[in-house]
């Protein structure tokens, strides 16, 4: 373990625009720090507030909403 | 089987492998440098040195060529193994103590001055060259030579007549000492990419480009070694799946067709005989296409803007127009490629999104010609955005000397000649019918033109000279890539017209078994985890994943696949399944948006729901983007298969209702697209309603006298009025407008006003074409309105034989009366062809008549680029004027005209004095918003339709069962009109033709206990898929439209009391999956 401050990051992407982007960074083989979990939901619409207070409640120390 | 000793503990084997094999298998590293996977092993280098114990003494073996035999003890680790292969490299070093490779080596085992005499070689003799140039099949090389006089040579030293420059040999030597130009005085060329149009080189096993379908290699026969030599085949040894077989062979293949579709394309103008351009001869002038490639981040340069030269940043860019195009001094291409200046613009505006420095953009062209749907506006932003456009003709283009540079010489507008310096030249080369084609038309019996496009007509655009055969995209002439998308479309269309009889006749309808209810069973979910071949296993360690796998609630099954999609997993897959008896299926492998149908297939074929599937993306979102990070990427790859897992325990199946399609079209707008799209559909068998607004039949097309290409069109539009009237299954319903619309696609209705709406009819249909047409605008400058010899459009046909027109010794035309202005910013598109052949018409019947077109920028793309040549050879007189010094039109006292405009050339203002006047006033639409509401379809800026996506869905909405042709689309001529029509027919029948159409499960639904019809989902939802209905007296709930819903999952959002909620992507499903990302 390193004492270095990892953030935990989860994402929600929109399965039309970002999660695609997500996936075009891969076949790019664009290089991002693994902090971050993607959650594929069909449009960043269906984001409620609620999801994103869970995962700070469960210690997320950031939320992206990608769409 | 064989069973040895290896590091003190028992390991099994296969009969004749070797010890590096075995020790590879179990994890154990032993150095090589003569040993490849493609060779014979030739224990030549000898550091892979093992001890091995046979029962009665000790002894060194090299492991790469001692096969494993029962009993023996080896040992890869010990104190005198170490010592040895440090003596080997020590030799190494003392006979290349300068070579880079060797010393990297002596650095890894500890050597640091050899203790023997220093050598000056950079061959260690190691012999892959050798090997592999045996099993290229080539023998060009060899060792040569006894003990310290051995070295790798060709026969009697000089250059081998062998060799096949293949190039293996200096592939595959480690330190640098082979050079092919030592061995061959054959000129070695790399293998060009041609999907990088040859600024890179490609292997000759290759997947010609990113987006290939199959996305699978290729072999190129023309350069592998095995066909040139018979041998080699190192690709099949490589190769984790056994899927090279190179005895394929060409096959003929006969089939039975009732149309042919040509779509052959086009192939990029070569520059390369423009001396003057200097193409050929210096890197840093590129052609557009390259250019495409350079600024690719799949490019040679991973998208970054450098130029070939010396891969510096360029800060100046030069874009020279009509290479190829609009030339018949050196080609023939007298016609206008179409596309050029639009891509242009979009290289110059990207190259400066790229560029750091602040790059200058410059444009050299003759017109701009930006006639497309919302192109104008991406001109107007280029030109804020500081892209240059310098209207000009280029002289040359030469090499700055002493520096890589280029210096441009032209001839501005007012006839000077002016050079500047750039780092770089693009040439936007034009699009061009290769040769071949013409072997291909004159096979198929196909007549092409002059400029070997298509012989078609403006009336029936995408039908050839053969019946039967049409053609679509370039091959039909030079456009762009919506146009072409759009015109592959009609060509369906006319061809399914034709088959209509046949349609369904070689339909093999795919059956899945029937459905598993696993409703009452408790989760069983199976984990598959796929190597990809490398592409995860070699970053992510997928064995830990999978034990981990197994270590989740609710999975029963674990097992990792070398590629999951390949058709042998997933037959096995469905067998797991079924033995197993998995009820979830979780796939961690590569992205759900490419693989997720594939699977959820697989999952039908084995009783399941196709719902019951989750995947995990640990191929592009991890081992791909953290391909440094093993450990990290491991733990996220757990981390993600945990995610689906728990998401896996709560996922329901869910139905996937079909609905079925009532086969009939409704037709809004009874002109030339409306009456095409009408007919192209009944002659396929469907029922067909045309509302038109006015009393009779035809639209703008009335007013048409001729097409640009002379032929008359109130015959053709007779005709086609007459075969709508008489089609059995069109009904016509004039002086009737649409009042209501509800339902969606498949089951449409909506309520008609007939005869002035005094009728009320409601009509059932699957699907809508909106062909509701444009007018030209009234235009309030210039006089028109005020001065009766001033007209607008067709009233000059109106007024051709009046003694005004007949005796008129001179006329002029304007053009952009009201388009592209900052009011209305779209160009007509259609008005320059309009008024330039209006100009020939008046010259044809007096050549004496003095003939003026003042425009701004002469559109006539394409083909109509001749009519532009003739105007300009009868001596019509063109005068380009800028929008900030507009012509200016004065009455005299005589009530004749008088024409004030500033000359281009001259710089000047000159005056002329034409009987009469003719503007070509801007197309418009008027009133389209109620319709756009109705069937809940946009609009764009200028007031047109807006199709779903310009180029990949040209006629579509993003409202199912909705499309768009004709000018309501945008301004455009009845040829384009045609075939917009029969496009827009040939998808709407893609609906018709089908029984029932399958709906996404993955919907909305709205429990009705819970809603208090609040009426919030109603709003949030952008497709109008909830409705408020009234369950009983004063209670209204909220009821989801399955149809219309595109799963968005906003209702559920939007709702306050948890009424409304997405089905598959649930509010319990989703936070289990947050819940499973932060449990560690």
């Amino acid at each position: 373990m390193t004492a270095e401050f990892q953030p935990k990051i989860i994402a929600f992407c929109c399965n039309w625009c970002a999660y695609a982007g997500a996936d075009l960074a891969g076949v790019s083989r664009l290089q991002y720090p693994p902090n971050i979990r993607v959650i594929r939901v069909m449009c960043s619409s269906r984001v409620s507030p609620d999801f994103i207070l869970k995962a700070f409640q469960k210690g997320a120390d950031g939320v992206l909403v990608s769409g | 089987m064989v069973t040895f000793t290896l590091n003190g503990k028992e390991v099994k084997a296969e009969e004749g492998s070797t010890i590096l094999q075995v020790a590879e298998e179990n994890n154990i590293y032993i150095p090589t440098l003569c040993n490849h996977k493609a060779l014979e092993p030739a224990g030549l280098c000898r550091l892979c040195s093992v001890e091995l114990f046979d029962g009665r003494r000790t002894r060194f073996v090299t492991a790469c060529n001692y096969p494993a035999w029962t009993g023996m003890e080896v040992k890869t680790d010990t104190e005198e193994v170490h010592r040895h292969r440090k003596v080997i490299v020590e030799l190494l070093l003392a006979r290349c103590p300068n070579n880079d490779f060797v010393k990297e080596l002596a650095g890894r085992f500890g050597v640091e001055k050899p203790r023997f005499r220093l050598d000056d070689d950079d061959c260690i003799l190691c012999g892959l060259c050798v090997r592999m140039c045996e099993r290229i099949g080539a023998r060009a090389i060899d060792f040569s030579g006894r003990g310290t006089q051995m070295e790798v040579a060709t026969p009697f030293g000089t250059f081998s007549e062998a060799c096949v420059t293949c190039g293996a040999c200096d592939f595959i030597c480690p330190t640098g000492h082979i050079k092919l130009s030592e061995i061959t005085d054959k000129e070695v060329r790399p293998i060009l990419s041609e999907y990088d149009e040859g600024l890179k080189g490609r292997k000759p096993v290759y997947v010609p480009y990113a987006q290939a379908v199959p996305n699978i290699p290729a072999i190129d026969r023309a350069k592998c070694a095995h066909f040139l030599t018979g041998d080699c085949k190192v690709c099949a040894d490589f190769c984790p799946t056994g899927a090279i077989d190179h005895t394929q062979v060409d096959e003929e293949v006969e089939l039975e067709v009732g149309a042919i579709i040509l779509a052959t394309g086009f192939r990029p103008f070569d520059p390369s005989f423009h001396d003057e351009y200097s193409y050929a001869k210096h890197p840093n002038v590129v052609t557009s296409m390259e250019f495409e490639r350079i600024l690719s981040s799949s490019g040679p340069w991973g998208g970054h803007l450098v130029r070939p030269s010396d891969e510096k940043e360029p800060e100046r860019i030069a874009w020279l127009q009509c290479v190829g195009s609009r030339d018949i001094n050196h080609c023939d291409n007298g016609y206008c490629s179409g596309v050029c200046c639009m891509y242009a613009i979009k290289e110059a505006v990207i190259a400066k999104e790229h560029s750091k420095k602040g790059l200058d953009a410059a444009i050299f062209f003759m017109d701009i010609r930006t006639p497309g749907k919302e192109f104008e506006q991406y001109y107007n932003r280029a030109q804020s955005n500081g892209v240059r456009f310098l209207r000009s003709r280029v002289h040359s283009v030469d090499p700055v000397p002493e520096s890589d540079n280029l210096r441009l010489t032209y001839v501005n507008e007012a006839s000077e000649i002016v050079s500047e310096e750039f780092d770089m030249v693009v040439l936007s080369v034009g699009l061009e019918v290769p040769r071949e084609t013409e072997e291909l038309a004159e096979k198929v019996g196909v007549d092409l033109n002059h400029y070997r496009f298509a012989t078609t007509s403006s009336f029936n655009p995408v039908e050839t000279s053969r019946p039967g055969v049409y053609a679509c995209g370039v091959l039909q002439g030079p456009k762009d890539i919506p146009i072409s998308v759009m015109e592959a479309s009609a060509a369906a269309g006319a061809a399914a017209s034709r088959l209509a009889d046949s349609r369904h006749a070689l339909i093999k309808e795919k059956t899945f078994p029937e459905e598993r209810d696993v409703s009452a069973e408790e989760p069983r979910i199976g984990v598959f985890v796929c190597n990809c071949g490398v592409n995860i296993s070699s970053v992510v360690r997928v064995p830990e994943v999978v034990e981990y796998a197994k270590t989740l609630p609710n999975v029963v099954f674990v097992e990792d696949n070398l590629f999951s999609c390949s058709t042998d997993a997933q037959a096995q897959l469905v067998d797991v399944i079924k033995q197993r008896n998995l009820n979830r299926v979780v796939i961690a492998a590569c992205s759900p948006r490419t693989h997720e149908p594939l699977f959820q297939e697989t999952l039908r074929n084995s009783s399941l729901n196709k719902y019951l599937f989750e995947q995990a993306n640990i191929r592009d979102q991890c081992s791909w983007v953290h391909s440094n990070e093993p450990d990290a990427a491991t733990d996220k790859a757990k981390d993600l298969v945990r995610m689906s897992v728990a998401r896996a325990s709560l996922i329901e199946p869910l139905p996937m209702p079909a609905v079925s399609v009532n086969p009939a079209a409704l037709v809004i707008g009874g002109g030339a697209a409306g009456m095409t799209g009408a007919l192209t559909l009944a002659e396929q068998g469907f029922e067909v309603h045309i509302v038109e607004k006015s009393d009779r039949l035809g639209g703008q097309a009335l007013n048409l006298k001729k097409t640009w290409k002379g032929e008359r069109v109130p015959p053709f539009l007779k005709q086609l009025v007459d075969k709508v009237k008489t089609h059995e299954k069109i009904e016509v319903h004039l002086n009737s407008q649409v009042k209501e619309v509800s339902g969606f696609v498949g089951n449409f209705k909506t309520v008609v006003g007939l005869n002035g709406e005094e009728d009320i009819r409601e009509i059932e249909h699957g699907v809508t074409i909106l062909a509701t047409g444009a007018h030209p605008s009234k235009p309030d400058e210039y006089l028109y309105g005020d001065n009766d010899r001033v007209f607008c459009w067709h009233e000059l046909d109106e007024a051709w034989e009046s003694d005004l027109v007949k005796n008129a010794s001179s006329a002029a035309f304007i053009q952009c009366v009201g388009s592209r202005e900052p009011e209305r910013p779209h160009c007509s598109k259609i008005c320059c062809t309009f008024s330039v052949q209006k100009a020939v018409e008046l010259k044809e019947r007096n050549p004496e008549m003095d003939v003026y077109v003042l425009y701004r920028d002469i559109r006539t793309y394409g083909e109509r680029e001749d009519i532009y040549k003739e105007a300009r050879a009868k001596g019509v007189i063109f005068i380009r004027f800028d929008l900030d010094r507009k012509p200016e039109v004065r009455e005299t006292d005589e009530g004749t005209l008088e024409l004030t405009v500033v000359d281009h050339v001259l710089q000047r203002p000159i005056t002329l004095k034409p009987d009469f006047i003719t503007l070509a006033s801007a197309i418009e639409t008027r009133g389209l918003e109620q319709l756009a509401q109705l069937f809940k379809v946009p609009l764009s800026q200028d007031n047109f339709f807006m199709e779903v996506h310009m180029k990949l869905r040209p006629v579509d909405f993003a409202t199912d069962g909705v499309f768009v042709c004709g000018l309501a689309h945008y301004p455009k001529p009845i040829d384009e009109s045609i075939s917009q029509a029969q496009a827009a027919a040939a998808r709407a029948a893609t609906v018709l033709a089908q029984k029932k159409i399958e709906v996404e499960g993955v919907v909305s639904s709205v429990d009705q206990e819970l809603c208090r019809g609040c009426g919030q989902c109603v709003e949030a939802c952008p497709y109008g898929a909830p409705e408020l209905v009234e369950i009983s007296e004063g209670v209204q709930v909220s009821q989801i439209q399955e149809a219309l819903c595109k799963g968005c999952g906003a209702c559920a959002v939007a709702c306050p009391t948890g009424a409304a909620a997405i089905r598959h992507f649930t509010d319990d499903e989703v936070l289990t999956m947050i819940d499973a990302a932060l449990c560690e």
